[in-house]
């Protein structure tokens, strides 16, 4: 293109210092005459002028071309396998991003009452205040305190079952959101649960987490096969007591407080 | 720098030439849909197969599963077993198959399952999970996609970040989800997805801020986005947060930047809440960012910033052309038009549609201030505009509507354009068949013969006469071709306007 040599220089770090002389003043706006009709105007364009279609299509070409590899970023940062350095918690790993995404779902928002974890900041807070402030209960029984679970909604309940109707009505939530569980007495075991195959000391399939019987404490996660069952191996018939102490407790619970035996044990890697 | 984790499907000899075939059916395909108003697009986050073990990056085609073997894979995602994991993973590989997604997704409790390892605690099977999902997501066949609808509410709650991947296939997954249908935004919005996406872009992880653009730029795009979504948008102090990463996307996060232009794109041709827009600087603050640009441009180092080019150069058209904005208040300085000048020259080979995009601006530069009208002709810049002529019909009606602008604005302009050689170029035009440039054309000399007479004569004396008389006969031309016929053949001075004299003129510098 015929641009002029020294064009770039005149980009420069700031306008020209020297005022350069004003233009020329324009002639006054005349009407068009006809049989003429231009008459300078800015275009103010909308979203499907054809004008924009090109570029349009060039932007979806991208879209659709550009297969994000996920792998770069892992493969960058493998170092050599170390440990969870928490307490209780064996879980091996040999990329950065892997202990990282394992120590936030399990070991950041850990409630320091009861141990359990949450995927948020703002459920861990919401817990805490609801389990284990005492004049929560005594508040609550006077104004509504039940937050609302959404983040940017400023709604309060006076029950979580008011709450949970809430969610479910005007934020479209699924019934049995896991991070809305109602605070219930613990339910005595259930044996004849699911399809349990013979490493029975994991306690759930993941399939049985939706059905009824589940009476979970509110807004904990995880199914529970987290849990390796401590050594023997998975076959033999497990340590009756702790399993049934186990299954006494929501399945998808991670109990870190009850002396850390049920933290990660065992050797297994998860690769 | 964002290009390299992008990894576009590379391969040689034959493959090379069915790529191309490949992609101007996928371009035709566009340009239907973007006539009838219905382009949608999707992004996809896969494991790069060179590191799977697989081809040479060249698209790896799956057969499908039988119906038997994807319940198979089903049962053995369900058992709490050692094979889980590979089981996961092979599931995961196996719904890069559109059928055999179509196939998991009818079976019962499929989805279930899927959430229940999305949520559960264990790091890896998340992720697998994830990547499941993600891979449904993606899926043209809106049954599948649609499949995905329960898990939606979780996806939102993991934007508080276990982790850059997982957030990022999070995003990813809710951006494809978006453009699904309006039913699945029905559900999303309350859902509270944009107080989320608000929330996320305090990440410092240049990743998570391209997905999160990704998602914006889906939701904006969406029929209903004027009304229903932009005012929720403006309402959470997204736009500050869009515009700063569009101006920092040189430095860093050059993705995360492309894809907020965009959005702030989608925002300002909806025209509905530019006022807002206007007042928190958008104007000089891209305007600055065109400068930055250009200075570090060169035809070599510019591949893909032309997608961060288009919607910024958009961007500032449409604030310059709402009704409240003064050309005058805003910008005045000319390092602006010689960017646009350095932007167009750089792309306008690889790229010819950014020549429209930089035109239009051009456009409504000049149509009101004489200052850039002006500076066009001091800073030489006429024959590169003249040199964009023969381009294609819709830049060659956009260079002659920039010059009738010019030309618009009096004696001592249309002056200017004669003695800088304006005339020859146009007799070619002349010679073209379309009616569309053959007009603006004729308004141009209109002008040019209307303040400044002597541009006739050379008009004439370089055989304008017969360029003209060519078109006497099209109906849309001839009325408009008689009457410049009538002033050329007038002796210089007697014209209507042409009393005002070459001394009296303030003249260029």
């Amino acid at each position: 293109m015929l641009l002029p040599a020294e064009l770039r220089d005149r980009l420069g770090a700031a306008p020209p210092p020297a005022p350069r002389p004003p233009p020329p003043p324009a002639a006054p706006r005349a009407p068009p005459r006809p049989p003429f009709a231009f008459a300078a105007r800015r275009l103010r364009l909308r979203r499907h002028h054809p004008l924009l279609e090109d570029g349009d299509v060039h932007r979806h070409l991208y879209l659709q071309d550009v297969l994000t590899s996920v792998t770069e970023v892992a493969e960058r940062s493998k170092v050599s396998e170390f440990c969870c350095h928490i307490s209780g918690c064996c879980q091996v790993f040999d990329t950065l991003e892997g202990y990282e995404h394992h120590y936030n779902t399990l070991h950041r928002n850990v409630c320091s009452f009861c141990k359990r974890s949450f995927p948020s900041g703002h459920l861990l807070d919401i817990h805490i205040l609801e389990w284990h402030d005492s004049l929560f209960q005594i508040m609550a029984e006077k104004q509504n305190m039940y937050k609302c679970l959404v983040e940017g909604c400023a709604e309060k309940f006076k029950s979580s079952k008011d709450r949970k109707d809430h969610l479910v009505t005007i934020h479209l939530y699924p019934a049995d959101f896991r991070f809305d569980r109602p605070k219930k007495i613990k339910s005595i075991t259930k044996h004849e649960r699911s399809p349990m195959k013979q490493d029975a000391g994991v306690p759930m399939d993941v399939s049985v987490e939706t059905s009824e019987q589940f009476q979970a404490d509110s807004m904990e996660i995880g199914p529970g096969d987290n849990m390796d069952i401590p050594q023997p191996a998975p076959n033999t018939v497990p340590l009756v007591p702790e399993k049934r102490l186990y299954k006494s407790r929501i399945p998808s619970t991670i109990c870190f407080g009850q002396g850390a035996t049920r933290g990660f044990k065992g050797p297994k890697k998860k690769v | 720098m964002w290009g390299w984790r992008r990894c576009r499907a590379r391969a040689s000899g034959r493959g090379l030439e069915e790529l191309r075939a490949r992609r101007r059916e996928r371009e035709a395909a566009l340009r239907k849909a973007r006539r009838q108003e219905q382009l949608v697009s999707k992004r996809l986050l896969r494991e790069d197969p060179v590191a799977e073990g697989g081809q040479d990056g060249a698209e790896i085609v799956l057969d499908p599963l039988t119906e038997e073997e994807v319940s198979e894979l089903l049962r053995g995602v369900q058992r709490s077993s050692e094979d889980r994991r590979r089981s996961l993973s092979r599931l995961r590989w196996a719904l890069q198959n559109k059928e055999t997604q179509q196939k998991f997704v009818r079976l019962d409790g499929s989805i279930r399952v899927l959430i229940g390892l999305f949520t559960s605690s264990l790091a890896n099977m998340q992720m697998e999970a994830a990547r499941c999902l993600h891979e449904l997501s993606h899926s043209s066949d809106p049954a599948v996609a649609e499949a995905c609808l329960p898990v939606t509410s979780y996806l939102l709650t993991y934007l508080s970040g276990h982790s850059v991947e997982f957030t990022e296939l999070c995003l990813y997954t809710l951006g494809n989800l978006v453009v699904e249908s309006e039913a699945v935004r029905k559900q999303l919005l309350p859902q509270g997805i944009i107080p989320a996406l608000a929330s996320c872009i305090q990440s410092p992880h240049e990743a998570v801020l391209e997905g999160l653009g990704y998602v914006l730029s889906q939701l904006l795009q969406a029929k209903e986005a004027p009304t229903e979504i932009v005012p929720l948008v403006l309402d959470s102090g997204l736009p500050q947060h869009m515009l700063r990463l569009v101006c920092s996307g040189l430095k860093s996060g050059t993705g995360a930047a492309v894809e907020f232009a965009w959005c702030l794109h989608y925002i300002v041709c909806s025209h509905t809440v530019n006022a807002a827009l206007l007042s928190l600087g958008t104007i000089p603050a891209l305007a600055s960012l065109l400068l930055s640009l250009a200075s570090e441009i060169s035809q070599s180092t510019s591949e893909g910033l032309e997608l961060l080019v288009c919607p910024v150069l958009r961007c500032l058209s449409n604030l310059l052309a709402e009704e409240t904005v003064v050309c005058e208040v805003q910008i005045q300085d000319e390092r602006l038009l010689v960017a646009l000048f350095i932007i167009l020259q750089c792309f306008f080979q690889e790229h010819p549609f950014i020549v429209q995009e930089c035109l239009w601006l051009l456009n409504n530069l000049t149509a009101d201030e004489p200052f850039f009208c002006s500076a066009v002709l001091t800073l030489d810049l006429l024959p590169a505009l003249l040199q964009l002529l023969p381009c294609s019909q819709t830049v060659s009606v956009l260079v002659l509507t920039v010059l009738c602008n010019i030309a618009e604005k009096g004696p001592a302009y249309c002056q200017e354009l004669h003695r800088q050689a304006v005339i020859p170029p146009l007799l070619g035009t002349l010679m073209l068949t379309d009616s569309e440039v053959v007009g603006q054309c004729l308004e141009l000399l209109h002008l040019l013969f209307l303040h400044w007479p002597e541009a006739a004569v050379d008009f004439v004396s370089q055989g304008g006469h017969r360029a003209l008389e060519q078109h006497q006969s099209t109906p849309e031309l001839q009325e408009r071709v008689r009457a410049l016929l009538d002033m050329a053949s007038q002796p210089v001075g007697a014209s209507a306007a042409g009393t005002t004299q070459a001394a009296a003129l303030p003249a260029f510098s």
